[in-house]
């Protein structure tokens, strides 16, 4: 497991609306299942940090920016389809580690 | 700017434009705090419309405004925007905000998502600059990206409830596709026109080959507006919407001043000259001297000293000079002042539209109080005939609003010779003068005449004059009519001759009989001098006569006395008795 990078992750969402709710929920699932004890994930609501989406140019929401490792990535939407996000990430399905 | 407008009343709840003619078409601009629509194909000018609407709101109106890229980076909008003189990198980023959403190449979507992150971005900005105005470039851009109708719906719906609640006044740039604009049909983007409270469409065409712009609003709760399509053209200073006649505007200034026509017979026959900023239309054949008409009001206007504009639609303005010259109108001297501008507009092309801004913002630029243009037919030589009667209408009411006096010179087709010069732009209709030339062709001559056809307001001569042009300028000549025939050219001199000598031989009679009775006067007073001596002659005759008689009766009373005395017999005084 040392080998394995530290998956860093920023979440911008905007309040509790349906879209964040349901893109937090898929992400949180997605990491437990192929991510677990390698993640971190810093929500970032943008009804709080208005200035911080303007300067980050985080128009869309949800909005994930994956930090590290680089490059930095970035995925709109509610991340409804793992297997997408498995592929962008270039992370091998967890249950073929096992 | 709002010379012009006046049948709508402008209230405060309209954000103008800055767009001339555009805030006129609308009474006033965008609704304020409500949210506009702007609907138009590639290269309708979108954008640049958005652009004028923000500079006008920071410029004039104290509202700043953000401008919100889905397309273009906002630097290549704004380097567009260079072109422009609107001084638009003084404005950014205080007055004018840019704020770059276009979506990221990279950013890998999953599932549906909505733009609340945006707005949650925009109201900070808002709030940071205390902006009023606020353009959303091309939303389509960001709505492709929504998996479906229902969301695209919804994102829309949040973003007018955001303006809305904001009380931002917005405008959306959506694109149409396809040349003919019919938003109604495209789905799902068709139910913002029911949504927005003022709906746009821009569309740039070809007619008969000439680019067309035209702008129509479709809708605009609460407010009149003017709904038919209006040509626009993109000029230097950005959108220009040309603006046909609105009913119930203020009228001009109408001046009494008259100006010589650089002819001076001319100016008798119409009573004085045409009155400052009339608008005089010259028809006629080709050849049949409506230039040199032209060349001669421009060279007595700059004679005053008045700016003039002279466009030439035929040949180049040395050539123009060169021709004038050549029957004694010299206007090199003036545009070596300064004074006149000639300007050929052969180099101009594009569509009749395009004409009259250029035309415009030339004798604006000139400052020019006359302007001559010929022939203004070539304006409906391209593009179509429909389009160009209006951008005549509209150069005659511009000319008028400005005081500025317009002589048209218009080209009459010769198929068309036999009805009596009806000038294809129907100015005629329009023209306060219309003087018009022709030939008449007699005895293997051809000879120019010239006629006032109208002159509204002054008493104007209802002969056919000819029209000589000659070394030493122009000039109008009487024609003859004999036994009903106008007589011109040769006729006319043999006429002239043939009066000069009829008139010198009735001298010469006269003078002839003068003498005459010169002669017959001095015989009878000889002859009465004569016949007085006689009488004198006659009357001493008479005197002798008498006395004579006298001297004989007194002889014989002596001898009587000496008789008596010699007889002796009786007494002398019975002699006496």
């Amino acid at each position: 497991m040392s080998d394995m990078p530290l998956y860093q992750f920023r979440l911008f969402t905007a309040g509790s609306t349906p879209n964040s709710m349901q893109a937090l929920a898929n992400l949180s699932s997605f990491c437990r299942a192929h991510l677990a004890g390698r993640h971190e994930i810093d929500i970032v609501d943008v009804f709080d940090h208005p200035k911080r989406a303007l300067s980050e140019g985080i128009f869309l929401t949800p909005t994930l920016v994956k930090l590290s490792p680089l490059p930095v990535q970035r995925f709109v939407g509610t991340l409804n389809q793992p297997e997408q996000l498995l592929a962008a990430l270039g992370i091998e399905p967890a249950r073929n580690e096992n | 700017m709002t010379t012009v407008a006046a049948s709508m009343v402008k209230t405060p709840t309209k954000a103008i434009t800055g767009i001339d003619g555009f805030d006129q078409i609308t009474g006033g601009g965008l609704p304020s705090g409500r949210t506009t629509l702007l609907v138009g194909g590639p290269g309708s000018g979108k954008t640049i419309f958005a652009l004028q609407f923000l500079v006008a709101g920071a410029r004039t109106c104290a509202e700043p405004g953000i401008f919100v890229a889905f397309e273009e980076t906002p630097h290549r909008i704004a380097s567009n925007a260079q072109g422009f003189e609107w001084g638009l990198a003084a404005l950014v980023p205080e007055q004018i905000f840019f704020l770059d959403a276009q979506p990221l190449a990279e950013t890998m979507q999953s599932g549906s998502f909505d733009l609340i992150g945006m707005l949650s971005a925009l109201d900070a900005q808002v709030e940071h600059m205390g902006a009023r105005r606020v353009v959303f470039d091309a939303l389509d851009i960001v709505l492709e990206l929504l998996p479906d109708a229902a969301s695209k719906r919804r994102e829309i719906n949040r973003l007018h409830a955001w303006l809305l609640s904001r009380k931002l006044t917005g405008l959306i740039t959506l694109k149409a596709s396809g040349p003919e604009t019919s938003p109604m049909s495209q789905q799902p983007y068709g139910f913002m026109q029911f949504m927005v409270d003022c709906a746009i469409i821009l569309s740039h065409g070809v007619v008969m080959g000439v680019s067309q712009r035209n702008v129509r609003v479709q809708k605009y709760r609460g407010s009149a507006f003017d709904e038919n399509e209006s040509p626009f053209v993109i000029g230097k200073s950005g959108f220009d919407v040309a603006i046909t006649r609105t009913l119930g505007r203020v009228d001009t200034m109408v001046s009494s001043e008259r100006v010589t026509t650089g002819v001076e017979r001319l100016d008798t026959m119409l009573g004085g000259g045409y009155y400052r900023g009339a608008s005089v239309l010259i028809t006629g054949f080709p050849g049949t001297a409506k230039t040199t008409l032209g060349g001669a009001f421009a060279e007595a206007a700059c004679e005053r000293g008045e700016r003039t504009l002279f466009v030439s639609f035929d040949s180049d303005g040395a050539e123009v000079m060169r021709n004038l010259a050549s029957v004694s109108i010299q206007l090199e001297r003036f545009t070596e002042s300064g004074l006149l501008k000639m300007v050929s507009a052969r180099t101009i092309t594009g569509s009749a539209e395009t004409y009259l801004v250029r035309i415009k913002a030339l004798a604006t630029d000139h400052q020019a109080r006359c302007v001559v243009i010929d022939p203004v037919s070539t304006l409906s030589s391209s593009g179509n005939e429909i389009t160009a009667r209006g951008v005549a209408e509209r150069l005659i009411d511009w000319s008028k609003a400005y005081g500025i006096t317009l002589v048209c010179t218009s080209l009459l087709d010769e198929m068309r010779s036999h009805s009596d010069g009806g000038a294809p732009l129907q100015i005629s209709t329009l023209a306060d003068t219309w003087i018009h030339l022709n030939y008449l062709v007699q005895a293997g001559e051809r000879n120019r005449g010239m006629s006032i056809i109208k002159s509204r307001g002054t008493a104007h001569s209802n002969q056919v004059r000819e029209l000589i042009l000659s070394d030493s300028g122009v000039t109008l000549a009487d024609v003859y009519t004999a036994g009903g025939e106008v007589l011109m050219g040769t006729l006319r001199w043999e006429k002239e001759s043939a009066e000069r000598v009829a008139k010198e031989g009735a001298v010469v009679a006269g003078e002839l009989l003068r003498v005459r009775l010169d002669a017959e006067e001095a015989e009878l007073q000889v002859r009465l001098k004569s016949v007085e001596t006689e009488l004198v002659a006659k009357q001493a005759e008479k005197k002798l006569l008498a006395r004579s008689a006298e001297g004989r009766e007194r002889g014989l009373s002596l001898e009587r006395i000496q008789m008596q005395e010699l007889r002796g017999g009786d007494a002398a005084g019975s002699a006496n008795e």
